[in-house]
């Protein structure tokens, strides 16, 4: 079977311009410079990175917002990269998206219930009071309850408000659901709880996630497969697992060690990687991390390294991803005795007072 | 041993609105000892913020801080005149905030802001002076090629340098305590981590005290000494970093701790606390986090538990801590 989702060499490239009367291009934003990924029925595929390396433009190329410059996107192996009109329409019921902000994505003048009704009226779905009893049916769903269908966003906290942005999304029953940053504005008790939500509504209603985060922390819980992307293009892919135990690009390494640890014994073990991410304007040459890369060497700045399978399942875009040394990533030795017991404790009263 | 460097007593911030009286800081304890790090964590809306404004009376009307001490090798800010609270802010306390681009001026060059900071305090200097200093403090901070940074402007930098040269400039004038509210919230991981590599450095170079302020563990983990965990206006828990991560106690840092997503187990679901903050002007009666705590019983909504000694050291505001006892004595009940 095919794929829910499949794009290859996705390319978003924008023009510089400079002049005001007579314009001239003098550069290109290679945002997002041949990608390609796969995403299986009801399962998560996350795309990592760092502020700037293309991760929201691909969500959004994915999702038609923006047109690419290159690539094609397929849905169900069928090629929508350019496709108009009703159809397009059709396909936006399928793939639905929530924003990273949860302030700024809900119209403040709509109710919550006219908000999440709102898709549903645009593609012309039920009457009046089946979407009524839809609302009520989603707000359930997300863990809010039916009279807060008649309140505004301003009554809402930031983990209420991605709630409602999750049950807008889910309105018109898509198969895929875009996520762009949808837990980095919030707390981390609300992350937690907004986590668990998407985790139980993606087994109860088989949902594809996209789902576009900065960090790798969150999407071990979230994911089944991993991309980490650096400066427009995929770095390293592959099953969680595999990416986790024995990562093989030096920059998902990186971003691994760089993930702050709640253990104070771990202090200072790492030493962060130096500089910062190159202006997509000015993408270096070869590999385009070896400006950043401990362990580059000649060849990195005059050939780019293909995307190439490591081990089944992983592929991975370095000349020396065999020959690496140890990266000496060691997740162990977090909780002690006393912490894990007092955590069940905790879980246990949870779940009885639930 | 030599005293602290700042100590807080009994402090108490409070806001008049017309839904009522906004506890924000409602009776602090707290203590920095000189050369370390304390970390203040909680969630939004915790008080954390209100806290370090209070430190350095910079709290926004209506907002009034109405009780309580802040004593700066024994001298207490709260009753200094107007000038000599000037004196002290970017003199003795500097702070550096969430985001680097709002705190800095958008329309002046990076030299000239930090040149204007190192004059207010230094006027002596004439300009040449100004500028080698400044240049020096770009370079502290380790910012490549500081003298063409000097004169770029805040948007040509990226989010981790600004943060570097807000840095710089909070350090300008060597200050005893630095106050970081939420100092790599808004940076990404390799930043973040730079960051705090950084201030680490500067630290142990300077000798100065840090107040962190984050809502992160892991970086509270990465970087304080001492921390305090902050719930609705007051401290839930005080301990080491290294006692607090042991050994947790307040239920509230049992539900912290296993909100973090971690690397190193594999967990179905993250250990949420459920619920949110509540608004200020209308804390629970009894223990403020009862509502949200699952291990409350009656006598937590009737009375506020005062934060007392668990073991040595080591303080919780829980009348149920640590729950392993509660619990089996109930069972045995």
């Amino acid at each position: 079977m095919s794929p829910l989702l499949e794009v290859s060499g996705l390319a978003k490239h924008y023009p510089v311009k400079k002049g005001v009367i007579v314009q001239k291009q003098v550069g290109t934003v290679r945002a997002v410079d041949g990608v390609s990924f796969h995403v299986n029925r009801g399962e998560t595929l996350a795309l990592v990175g760092e502020s700037g390396c293309g991760k929201s433009t691909t969500a959004r190329l994915v999702l038609r917002l923006i047109e690419p410059s290159a690539g094609t996107i397929r849905f169900e192996g069928k090629d929508v990269t350019k496709v108009e009109g009703g159809a397009m329409r059709l396909l936006r019921r399928r793939m639905q998206i929530v924003f990273q902000d949860p302030y700024a994505s809900l119209n403040p003048r709509l109710t919550v219930g006219d908000a999440i009704a709102e898709p549903m009226v645009v593609h012309n779905i039920g009457d009046n009071a089946s979407r009524r009893a839809k609302v009520h049916e989603l707000l359930r769903l997300v863990g809010l309850a039916p009279f807060h269908a008649e309140r505004y966003p301003h009554e809402f906290s930031g983990g209420q408000r991605q709630r409602i942005g999750i049950a807008r999304a889910l309105s018109v029953e898509p198969d895929l659901v875009v996520c762009d940053e949808p837990v980095s504005a919030l707390d981390v008790s609300i992350q937690a709880q907004v986590v668990n939500l998407m985790k139980d509504l993606q087994a109860r209603l088989g949902l594809s996630y996209l789902f576009i985060a900065h960090d790798l922390a969150v999407v071990k819980h979230m994911a089944d497969r991993i991309a980490v992307m650096y400066l427009g293009a995929v770095m390293e892919i592959g099953d969680k697992g595999a990416l986790f135990a024995n990562p093989r690009h030096p920059y998902t390494r990186a971003l691994l060690a760089a993930i702050p640890h709640p253990d104070p014994a771990r202090r200072g073990r790492v030493t962060p990687l130096g500089g910062d991410v190159p202006s997509p304007m000015a993408v270096p040459p070869g590999c385009r991390f070896h400006t950043r890369c401990p362990f580059a060497q000649a060849r990195c700045k005059q050939e780019v390294p293909e995307l190439r399978e490591i081990t089944p399942g992983q592929r991975v875009a370095c000349h020396f991803a065999e020959t690496l040394p140890d990266p000496g990533l060691d997740y162990t030795g977090g909780l002690t005795e006393a912490a894990t017991k007092r955590l069940a404790l905790y879980d246990a009263a949870r779940r009885k007072a639930a | 041993m030599q005293p602290d460097l700042l100590r807080i007593e009994g402090l108490r911030t409070v806001f008049k609105t017309s839904s009522g009286l906004v506890r924000a800081v409602d009776g602090i304890d707290l203590s920095v000892p000189r050369g370390k790090t304390l970390g203040i964590v909680g969630e939004s809306g915790c008080g954390k913020s209100m806290l370090s404004l209070s430190i350095m009376r910079l709290v926004p009307p209506p907002g009034r801080t109405v009780e309580g001490r802040v004593l700066l090798e024994g001298r207490n800010l709260l009753d200094l005149s107007t000038a000599e609270m000037r004196q002290v802010r970017g003199g003795q306390i500097a702070m550096i905030f969430q985001e680097p681009m709002t705190s800095l001026n958008p329309v002046h060059s990076v030299g000239r802001q930090l040149t204007e900071a190192m004059h207010v305090h230094s006027p002596g200097l004439n300009a040449s002076a100004l500028k080698d200093k400044a240049i020096a403090a770009l370079k502290r901070v380790r910012i490549p090629s500081p003298e063409r940074r000097f004169d770029e402007y805040p948007h040509q930098l990226s989010g981790g340098m600004r943060q570097r040269v807000m840095i710089a400039m909070a350090l300008a004038c060597e200050p005893r305590l630095l106050i970081a509210d939420e100092p790599t919230t808004a940076l990404d991981v390799t930043v973040q981590a730079q960051i705090l590599d950084l201030l680490r450095e500067l630290q142990a170079d300077t000798g100065m005290s840090i107040i962190l302020i984050t809502h992160d563990l892991g970086v509270v983990a990465e970087m304080a000494d001492e921390v305090a965990v902050m719930y609705a206006g007051k401290v839930a828990e005080r301990a080491t970093a290294r006692e607090l991560f042991e050994d947790p106690q307040h239920p509230y840092t049992l539900g912290l701790l296993g909100s973090v997503p971690r690397l190193d187990e594999e967990r179905e679901r993250l250990l949420a606390i459920d619920g949110s903050v509540p608004p200020p002007f209308a804390f629970p009666e009894g223990c403020r986090f009862n509502p949200r705590c699952p291990f409350a019983i009656a006598p937590c909504r009737a009375e506020l538990p005062p934060l007392r000694e668990i073991t040595p050291g080591h303080q919780a505001a829980c009348i149920r801590a640590p729950v392993e006892n509660a619990l089996s004595l109930e069972s045995a009940a």
